[in-house]
């Protein structure tokens, strides 16, 4: 009986097709800014092949049998690039619902006399299917999972910029949380910046830190001793009065690192360290 | 038995390590060093981290034995060269080597060991070490 | 006790694959070197960052020591492991020595019964994403850590 319904399902491939591109068509009506009708009949046509080709008698029912792994990867190929063009995972599972629909309408049609058959290959197909849609979720949200990750990291690279503010001096402004997965960033941009450059005064401006808790704190004394161990010195600059009040309300030890209220006065210590020297010009009216 | 070599210059012995050290070599090297600082009287040790890829708790204290022992002997010790992965490491391992002078590479330590040697000689009160990364003072 | 084991456990779930395994047996001192360098072509292989490398070798280093010092040597699993999408390495340390009696206070800032720096294992642990440890007393020690590269 199985081979029955394979050779009705690959005879039937023209007509599966059809019938899937109709339910889409009125599906996807509101959709059609993402992505173009033709470029969703290849698709289909391209899973439903695939489909085909590789189905047999033992294999309906198992979703994870080896001959589907070309079909699960066009799916999550498909699902991954759909997560990106922004479609909702719900469209996706339509999409792929839709073919199993359009298998079921021609077993349908093929089987009518025989229903016990009938209701056991869709039984069957049911399964496969199930198995396929969570083929599809998964790696939908993978895909997205891919664009907060790379969005994570365009974040912390964009928000650690080293700025060599004099010979000798980089200054590095910290804008948002510190929590330790950004820390590790601004340490490594700073050390690598500071072996780069030959600095030996770094200077943390944490302005732009909202709140400065016992692990930020933390995070921060880790990257002055990091600093240190380099051999040069780091100083903490940029800090509210409220963040002060809170650091020591909190407990927090800060008394061996250097810290300056505002990012002049971090360079002007760092130019007493290198014994430089900032002077107004003198006017020649002046003298 | 392999050695790591120890070069003279000066009132100032420089150590430059280039292998992977496995204990025995370390503990040489230890002996060796504050050996060579009784015998020729240096005024400041410089050790050259700059190609060590890795530095875990053993060799942390190795330093800081090394630096610890000199200053016995009246010598400063100056690590330069350590490499940004090593020092993140080696503050995530609660190891800051406090206690170790740290200079960027040789040229930055030689200057910071001949301030030290100097300050020592003549006393000079400068607030020469307004940057340097010494936070300790020993007593 | 068990309760702390258990949470410890947690953090390694099961989705965890093999990609590649080689093992190797630890007896002296001169083995730490070829087996760090054992470790780092695993690393490099999956394209781990160089801190994270330093990070790996480092821990890895440390568990050695731990384990030639009150295990007398023991045996070391160098895994190529994959969970979800990202890669990493896995490293097993089975020793066959005197075991640890109370695990959690092995695992205390500042505690060591040897004459080291008493921050071999919680230091260690902050070195990687994941850290395994079971411990009987006369039977041995297993400890297991997971470095993720992008970890």
């Amino acid at each position: 009986m199985g081979s029955n319904i394979i050779e009705i399902l690959k005879n039937s491939q023209s007509t599966i097709l059809e019938n899937w591109s109709k339910t889409q068509a009125s599906a996807m009506s509101f959709n059609d800014d993402l992505i173009s009708s033709q470029e969703i009949q290849e698709q289909s046509e391209e899973l439903i092949t695939a489909f085909l080709r590789n189905l047999n008698e033992e294999n309906l029912g198992n979703g994870d049998a080896p001959e589907f792994d070309e079909v699960v990867e066009s799916l999550s190929d498909l699902s991954i690039s759909r997560a990106k063009l922004g479609f909702s995972p719900k469209e996706t599972s339509v999409f792929v619902n839709g073919m199993k629909n359009a298998i079921i309408d021609v077993l349908e049609a093929q089987l009518i006399s025989q229903p016990a058959q009938l209701y056991a290959a869709s039984k069957k197909l049911n399964y496969l299917f199930d198995s396929f849609s969570i083929v599809t979720f998964e790696t939908f949200i993978r895909g997205r999972e891919e664009v907060i990750i790379r969005q994570t990291d365009e974040i912390s690279e964009i928000s650690t910029p080293v700025i060599r503010v004099w010979e000798g001096i980089l200054a590095l402004p910290i804008i948002g949380t510190l929590d330790s997965a950004r820390t590790q960033v601004v340490m490594e941009n700073l050390l690598e910046a500071i072996v780069e450059t030959g600095s030996s005064i770094a200077i943390l401006d944490i302005s732009g830190v909202p709140a400065v808790d016992s692990l930020v704190a933390q995070h921060l004394m880790k990257t002055v001793a990091a600093t240190r161990l380099m051999g040069a010195e780091c100083v903490i600059s940029g800090i509210r009065p409220e963040i002060a009040q809170t650091i020591v309300h909190l407990g927090i030890d800060l008394s061996n690192i250097i810290t300056k209220a505002s990012l002049a006065h971090a360079l002007r210590f760092s130019f007493q360290s290198l014994k430089l020297e900032v002077r107004k010009q003198q006017t020649p009216a002046n003298r | 038995m392999e050695k790591i070599p120890i070069l003279r210059m000066g009132p100032f012995l420089l150590v430059t390590i280039q292998v992977d050290l496995y204990d025995r070599l370390a503990l040489n090297l230890e002996a060796d060093l504050i050996k060579t600082i009784s015998d020729t009287n240096a005024k400041g040790v410089l050790i050259d981290i700059s190609v060590v890829s890795i530095v875990d708790s053993f060799m942390g204290r190795i330093i800081g034995n090394i630096a610890s022992m000199s200053k016995i002997l009246d010598a400063e010790t100056v690590v330069v060269g350590m490499q940004p992965a090593v020092a993140i490491t080696l503050i995530e391992l609660g190891l800051p080597l406090t206690g170790v002078h740290t200079a960027l590479n040789v040229e930055r330590g030689m200057e910071l060991l001949r301030a030290k040697v100097n300050l020592d000689d003549y006393s000079s009160s400068e607030d020469e070490d307004g940057y340097e990364p010494d936070d300790q003072r020993d007593y | 006790m068990t309760i702390h084991l258990a949470k410890m456990r947690m953090g390694m779930s099961q989705m965890i694959s093999v990609i590649t395994k080689q093992s190797m047996l630890i007896q002296q001192d001169q083995d730490v070197v070829p087996f760090r360098n054992r470790v780092k072509e695993c690393a490099v292989k999956l394209k781990m960052g160089l801190v994270n490398q330093t990070k790996l070798i480092t821990a890895a280093s440390e568990l050695v020591r731990n384990m030639l010092k009150y295990g007398r040597g023991g045996q070391v699993v160098i895994e190529a492991v994959s969970k979800r999408n990202q890669f990493g390495v896995r490293l097993i340390f089975i020793d066959k020595g005197p075991g640890i009696p109370d695990i959690a206070l092995a695992m205390k800032d500042g505690y060591s019964t040897g004459k080291s720096l008493g921050l071999g294992l919680p230091g260690t642990k902050r070195l990687v994403n994941e850290f395994d440890i079971e411990s009987a007393v006369g039977v041995g020690t297993k400890v297991s850590i997971i470095k993720w590269c992008n970890g």
